[in-house]
């Protein structure tokens, strides 16, 4: 084989894994931004971008903790249940005094942290689909919820709670930079390394085959817990950040996990896990919002957005499935039997 | 030779079943067939052989409509044809037996042949007449009818039966070429013997085989002629008996079967035991007593089923030990988990590389550094440099970057494996069938490995179906049955030796 071709081979291959599966998404979020534009030009306003930013903040957040459980070949329903739990359960605590905003926040991240070890720990050690497993804890979120606030929640949350989801840092140009973002860009760093260390690549080795990373000595059930107890407290960041955008509700976090999951399969993340980055979730689910801001735009109703959502979520897995289906990473690849030695071995 | 064989289709004068002229097949841009021609005759057993990706594989895809060629012509039955789908081809009598099954594994033997094409009665399945096409097929191939019955869930299947499925199914639609693909690379050695026979039976029929293996045994015992592909590149046919092994290793590889097995280069095995068993057992296996030096290759044979793998997988803490001891280097442990096992400088290539060796869609580098990552993470970094240095003393080859694993060869991903596990520099390597699938160069890859590990004071356990590699390779061989070491031997027994022991006829006498 010449070298100039094995060169150009190298280039495509290298080019092909900077846009595997990102491409389409990053294609998508960008479109869906000019045209927002073009109906409304004032949302490219730098103070327009940050508010879109610090909307879309949680949702960013909640989409890392899912990619890190789908990418192991997990699910984590029980999200959008423990967003409702976590906000009721800080306005019930800190009832308007600031002073207990601290003390409220570390028992929301323990509690969140337990809430995804039991998740993790049922899952893999009883080996109940993790599917039934959060299907479960959700009910069991929800009902408790209802149960310990007979359907109204009370107490409330204190400015200096509030700040984190709405409040940011002043300064020219943006006039404020979102706390929102800086958080959710502070846990995107961290869990991009963490994903760039040994610990992301047995997580994502586990989701692709387990048997074979229990061979090669990977403790597949405490990599899988992990993975659901950074969910839990990713979960209890969005609900922090959520709490102090949106409010006291019981109804908060409802249908949040469905969001997530389908801002992680917008990213081209596969079910099942094994295959997809994490900076494709997040461009997912800055792609989601980016379509809802878009249907706001466009004065549709709200309720309209479950069925949109379940369109979204159809369109992108049946687009990656025909993505897979032709097969060899295009250009990386030629064919089964083509095969890598281009000479005798 | 054609005018002493008795066998119909030798004779040249015979139209051939399915005739190839000038095939010429390229996926992206690189070519994998360069123009080959190749015709089968009825009842012929026509070997194709060649390295992994020499474009056998591809070459029988296009006569099973899988692919579509870019040039060149296919007949059948002296008729030129176009397949755009394998249905055409299987209606026309091409049918495929692929190294992975297409079975349901919860319906029966009969709704597997008859999948899709079920006899209808009222325009309802008509389960019974199923049943009885499915007993005359059976039958007709003289399969006893108490072994495999139309009626039995293919999940309960031997793999060897389920092989007899899908030939089954073959026949169902007249097949005049059944295509092989490794038709033996699951199967045990009495498994094996089964399918020689049915083999002959299909041939007795008229009905011609195209044998795709790397086994050359195999192409001896069965084949009439052999098609050899190098690089895309038809080399020559030949008729079986005007060849010998020797020649078609070199037509295959440029490299005789004189220097397959690569001699010692070192002393020879030390007094330094690295690896040592005693008396040690489980569900599976029980009172094993072995002792692997520095520097040696200890083979274990045995039949399948006969605690190869188990006492593999008890080694490597997967199914531990429950009675006995173990050491390694000295030191007594019993891993009970494959983490264990790899901290105390234990590495194993597993038998079933894509379900236990391989993240398939990680790239070659995730998998060459997983079991790093996961057992000592803090010296990952540093130690995941040697890789590239170790992939290439294996003779490992990609086409550009880092792939994923599962586009490369079976060579190749067994290189990967193979790497995976010296970057953690083990102490003791036990290999469960490290060669299988694998073409004859990666094969040789392999077995340079073990000789070099043994020269670096490794000690070998090496697992093994093919008594040739066991007999070229190892210095002692241990042979198993029913969980036991029931003996052993030295490569002057020979494969009789070993397999009088193995099978047990000649154990009882022994001892």
């Amino acid at each position: 084989m010449s070298s100039l071709r094995e060169r150009s081979g190298a280039a495509a291959g290298l080019l092909n894994r900077l846009t595997s599966g990102t491409a389409t998404i990053f294609a998508l979020l960008v479109v869906v931004l000019v045209v927002i534009t073009i109906l409304n030009p004032t949302f490219a306003r730098p103070a327009s971008l940050m508010a879109f930013l610090r909307a879309a903040a949680p949702l960013v957040v909640l989409a890392i903790g899912q990619y890190l459980v789908i990418v192991s070949g997990e699910f984590d329903l029980s999200v959008g249940a423990l967003v409702g739990a976590q906000v009721v359960f800080a306005a019930k605590m800190i009832d308007g005094d600031p002073s207990r905003t601290w003390p409220v926040l570390a028992a929301m991240l323990v509690l969140g942290a337990v809430v995804g070890l039991v998740n993790g720990l049922i899952t893999t050690l009883l080996k109940v689909p993790s599917f039934i497993t959060t299907l479960g804890m959700l009910l069991v979120l929800f009902g408790a919820v209802r149960l310990w606030t007979g359907g109204a929640p009370t107490g409330a949350l204190a400015d200096n709670f509030r700040t984190w989801g709405r409040g940011g840092i002043d300064m020219p140009v943006l006039r404020q930079l979102p706390w929102a973002l800086v958080i959710a860009v502070v846990i995107a760093i961290a869990v991009g390394l963490l994903m760039r260390a040994p610990w992301g690549r047995t997580l994502v080795a586990t989701g692709d085959n387990d048997t074979a990373a229990s061979f090669a000595g990977v403790r597949v059930w405490r990599v899988r817990t992990v993975a659901f107890v950074l969910s839990g407290v990713l979960a209890t960041v969005a609900a922090i950040l959520i709490g102090g955008f949106a409010g006291v509700t019981a109804q908060v976090g409802d249908g949040l996990e469905f969001v997530a999951i389908t801002a992680v399969v917008l990213g081209g993340v596969v079910l099942g896990g094994g295959r997809g980055s994490m900076i494709a979730a997040i461009a997912g689910a800055l792609a989601y919002q980016a379509i809802e801001r878009l249907f706001t735009q466009l004065a549709l109703p709200s309720t309209a957005r479950p069925t949109l959502q379940g369109i979204i979520i159809i369109a992108a897995v049946a687009w990656a499935a025909r993505e897979g289906s032709r097969g060899p990473g295009a250009a990386n690849t030629p064919a089964p039997d083509a095969s890598a030695d281009p000479a005798p071995a | 030779m054609s005018t002493t064989d008795p066998r119909p289709g030798t004779h040249d004068d015979v139209v051939p079943v399915v005739r190839l002229t000038g095939i010429v097949k390229s996926f992206f841009g690189v070519d994998v067939l360069h123009g080959v021609d190749m015709d089968v005759r009825p009842g012929e057993v026509h070997a194709l052989v060649g390295e992994n990706g020499a474009g056998k594989s591809t070459l029988m895809k296009v006569l099973a409509g899988v692919h579509q060629a870019d040039a060149g012509t296919v007949e059948v039955g002296g008729e030129e044809v176009t397949f755009d789908h394998p249905l055409q081809a299987q209606a026309a009598g091409v049918t495929t037996v692929f190294q992975e099954f297409n079975l349901l594994p919860e319906r029966t033997v009969a709704e597997n042949v008859y999948l899709g094409r079920e006899p209808r009665r009222r325009r309802l399945v008509d389960p019974r007449q199923m049943r009885r096409d499915t007993a005359a097929l059976l039958d007709d191939l003289g399969i006893d009818p108490d072994a495999l019955s139309p009626d039995r869930r293919v999940a309960s299947l031997s793999v060897a039966q389920q092989q007899v499925v899908e030939i089954v199914k073959a026949m169902s639609f007249d097949a005049r070429i059944i295509c092989m693909d490794e038709p033996t690379a699951a199967l045990a050695g009495a498994e094996v013997d089964l399918l020689y026979s049915l083999v002959r039976t299909l041939q007795e029929r008229g009905v011609a085989i195209l044998y795709v293996s790397h086994r050359l045994v195999e192409i001896f015992d069965l084949s009439d002629r052999i098609t050899v592909l190098k690089d895309g590149h038809l080399v020559q046919t030949v008729d079986t008996a005007d060849t010998t092994p020797d020649e078609l290793v070199s037509a295959m590889v440029g490299r005789s079967l004189g220097t397959y097995f690569p001699e010692r280069t070192d002393g020879g095995p030390t007094d330094d035991v690295v690896l040592e068993l005693s008396g040690a057992g489980n569900h599976d296996i029980d009172d094993v007593d072995l002792a692997v030096r520095a520097g040696e290759i200890v083979g274990v044979a045995g039949l399948q089923g006969s605690g190869r793998t188990e006492l593999a997988q008890a080694l490597f803490g997967v199914r531990p030990f429950l009675r006995g001891t173990m050491r390694v280097g000295g030191t007594e442990l019993t891993p009970t988990s494959a983490r264990e096992a790899v901290a105390a400088g234990l590495a194993l290539v597993t038998e079933d590389r894509k379900a236990e060796g391989l993240a398939l869609e990680q790239t070659v580098t995730s998998n060459a550094r997983l079991v790093l990552d996961a057992v000592m993470p803090k010296t990952s970094n540093r130690r995941s440099r040697d890789i590239p240095g170790i992939l290439s003393s294996l003779d490992f080859r990609a086409s550009s970057g880092d792939p994923e694993v599962r586009f490369l060869s079976g060579g190749n991903q067994q290189k990967v494996v193979l790497a995976k596990w010296l970057v953690t520099e083990p102490a003791v390597l036990v290999l469960d069938e490290p060669t299988r699938g694998i073409d004859v160069g990666a094969k040789r890859a392999v077995y340079d490995l073990m000789r070099d590990r043994c020269a670096a004071g490794n000690g070998v356990l090496f697992i093994s179906s093919e008594l040739p590699e066991l007999l070229g390779m190892a210095d002692r061989i241990v042979v198993m049955r029913d969980g036991r070491l029931v003996g052993e031997v030295t490569a002057d027994v020979g494969e009789e030796g070993v397999m009088a022991l193995a099978a047990g006829t000649a154990g009882e006498v022994a001892a």
